[in-house]
């Protein structure tokens, strides 16, 4: 691939055309030059606002930020405990809800459905891949907030719960999918059940891949802010009552963004800062996992 | 191959009847393996959960949204006013606002991503390929909040010192830059959109670079094409429909983007024009606006409609991209198999 414009000067025309080699060479240097930059910008974008974050944010992170409750607005000090245990509760039960379902619909999907009834659950799971988030915070807004006139933890932990089915799902079923057909018809041959088959041969095969999809969608429910406004709806106490409303680390971030006081904004740096380590961190893990995964899976 | 109307229905009917008996019979065995039963019984139970919920959505908008749709009809679409005072809802800003700065992104980020995704697929040295992948890819797990917050409390406010009013002093003659300067609105909200979109752009197009053949390559290659001649007359046209399929992809996550936007665009309804420095709203920032107030009745019906809206300008774009990058795999996988 090490094909330049230069190889082609031993073109006997060569004085004829070399305006247009000039040029060639020139459009062809300019676009690796072009594509370069952006790439580049791309990259230093997220070093500078990683960097900026951290900078602004780091100040605060201390024994105080992970133990103490919210103080009153203006008032120096307080840590953000209450978010860290809301967010720890709402992941919880979004994982409750959204990890046996999405998992239950990949099995579907790779070992039973066939035909055009597969084909329609797959085109939905994949139209709620699309859906924006807020729309589930809506759903869950109108069911459970509204009729029960009060934020809820239950509500976002549905919410959020919906948000990770796609992507356990479609995980799921790839994994599945990854699984040699040899197991499947070993089992068979021993006389397990397809049940059996599928619960104690083909899911243990494919279970770091699952695991992998899990943190996948953790990750990605752990940063959602909007459907948590309308249903988690934020609170600077603690709260272990599923009923009532709860606070949530992206919600507090939201929060103290728009909050007149500059202390406040300034640890919304702080929280932000957490929420991205955790979610970069979480997506490394991802990344180091799938590439073991894939090659053992060859 | 001329088949008689009565045997095709025979056919038909003895298939059914075929279909019937073995369905049947698939019950009685299953009947015999309770375990069996018992699990199928489960995973379908749990399949038609998710079924459920995903119909259920479009379901409680539409029937929760009703009120709205039967008292202002189209006229919501293009009402400039959300007042819950005067009781008239619309949301023609919001919709102006939403199409306005996604279209701005999606302008902006197609040829960003694009050249990125070409830099890191054929140009970059093999030893900054992974770091720089890497970084692009991890653009697309920060959180939303977190662009938001950065935006509001650091873009925002250069763009009103220093980034508009450089802006209205060398390029003030276009329609683009008039107005004054409030540094949040459209532009940053846009900017802020492309960011966000482009590392999903640039990792779709990244794949579909990749299934070129190389043969197309080599061929391209052997005539004493430069590198960028092969990807300007190989490549690109081959990936062509997968890279729009990408395109769109990104256009439904900017119509969608919810807090990040919401945080920069102003939320303050002005006239609309060609502006980029006008402050608006968004669909979504619509809803988060006013779900806190919404009383029961056309107030909150009015809010829940914004999101029937768009669920379903989403979906469409989202069920196009989907047609057009599997047709792309299609392709693909026909001319390299």
């Amino acid at each position: 691939m090490s094909v330049t414009a230069q190889s082609t000067k031993s073109n006997p025309f060569e004085a004829e055309r070399n305006g247009l080699q000039l040029r060639r060479s020139i459009v062809n240097k300019l676009s690796i030059i072009l594509t370069g930059f952006f790439a580049i910008c791309a990259s230093l974008f997220l070093i500078y606002l990683i960097g900026y974050i951290a900078a602004k944010g780091l100040q605060f992170i201390n024994a105080n930020f992970f133990t103490q409750r919210p103080r009153a607005p203006g008032e120096t000090g307080g840590g953000w405990a209450t978010a860290l245990q809301g967010s720890a509760i709402l992941i919880t039960l979004a994982t409750i809800i959204g990890v046996p379902l999405g998992m239950a619909v990949g099995i579907f999907l790779s070992e039973v459905g066939r035909g055009p009834f597969a084909s329609f659950v797959r085109f939905l799971v994949d139209t709620l891949t699309g859906i924006p988030t807020i729309i589930f915070g809506l759903f869950a807004w109108v069911l459970i907030v509204v009729p029960s006139h009060s934020f809820s933890a239950v509500s976002g932990g549905v919410a959020l719960g919906i948000i990770m089915i796609p992507t356990v799902a479609r995980a799921t079923e790839e994994v599945l999918r990854l699984v040699p057909n040899d197991q499947r018809e070993a089992s068979a041959a021993l006389g397990a059940t397809h049940s059996r088959t599928i619960m104690q041969v083909v899911v243990p095969a494919a279970r770091s891949g699952i695991v992998t999809g899990v943190m996948l969608a953790l990750a990605r429910v752990a940063g959602e802010t909007a459907p948590l406004l309308m249903t988690a709806g934020g609170t600077p106490f603690f709260n272990t009552n599923l009923f009532h409303q709860i606070d949530a680390i992206p919600l507090r971030i939201f929060n103290f963004t728009l909050s007149p006081y500059q202390i406040e904004r300034d640890q919304a740096f702080s929280g932000a800062l957490v929420l991205i380590v955790f979610v970069v961190i979480t997506s490394l893990a991802v990344r180091w996992a799938t590439g073991g995964f894939k090659r053992r899976g060859r | 191959m001329e088949v008689p109307v009565a045997t095709e229905r025979n056919s038909i009917q003895a298939r059914s009847r075929a279909w019937l008996r073995a369905s049947l019979s698939q019950i009685r065995v299953q009947a015999r393996r309770p375990g069996d039963f018992a699990f199928r019984v489960l995973l379908y139970l749990f399949v038609g959960i998710v079924l459920v919920i995903v119909l259920g959505i479009g379901w409680v908008l539409l029937s929760s949204s009703w009120p709205t749709i039967q008292q202002f009809g189209f006229k919501y679409l293009t009402n400039p006013a959300f007042d819950p005072i005067h009781n008239t809802f619309g949301v023609g800003p919001a919709l102006f606002g939403t199409f306005f700065t996604s279209a701005f992104a999606i302008l902006l980020a197609v040829p960003l991503s694009v050249g990125t995704a070409i830099f890191l697929t054929e140009f970059c040295p093999r030893r900054l390929r992974f770091p720089l992948a890497f970084l692009v890819d991890t653009l697309a797990a920060i959180p939303s909040v977190a662009i938001g917050l950065w935006g509001f409390l650091v873009f925002a406010p250069w763009l009103q010192q220093t980034g508009e009013p450089w802006l209205q002093q060398h390029l003030g003659f276009l329609p683009f830059f008039q107005g004054t300067p409030y540094g949040v609105g459209m532009l940053a909200a846009g900017l802020i959109l492309t960011a966000m979109i482009l590392p999903i752009i640039t990792a779709i197009s990244r794949e579909v670079m990749v299934v070129v053949p190389v043969s197309q390559r080599e061929a391209m290659l052997a005539l004493g094409a430069t590198r960028w001649e092969v990807i300007r007359y190989a490549v690109l046209p081959y990936g062509r429909v997968g890279i729009t399929g990408g395109a769109i992809l990104g256009l439904g996550r900017a119509l969608g983007e919810t807090i990040a936007v919401t945080l920069v665009i102003g939320n303050q309804a002005t006239p609309p024009s060609a502006s980029l420095f006008q402050t608006g709203y968004t669909l979504s920032s619509v809803i988060v606006n006013q779900f806190g107030e919404a009383t029961p009745g056309v107030f909150l019906s009015a809010v829940l409609e914004a999101g029937l809206l768009l669920l379903l300008i989403t979906l469409l774009t989202n069920i196009l991209a989907r047609l057009l990058i599997a047709r792309m795999g299609r392709v693909g996988g026909g001319l390299t198999a």
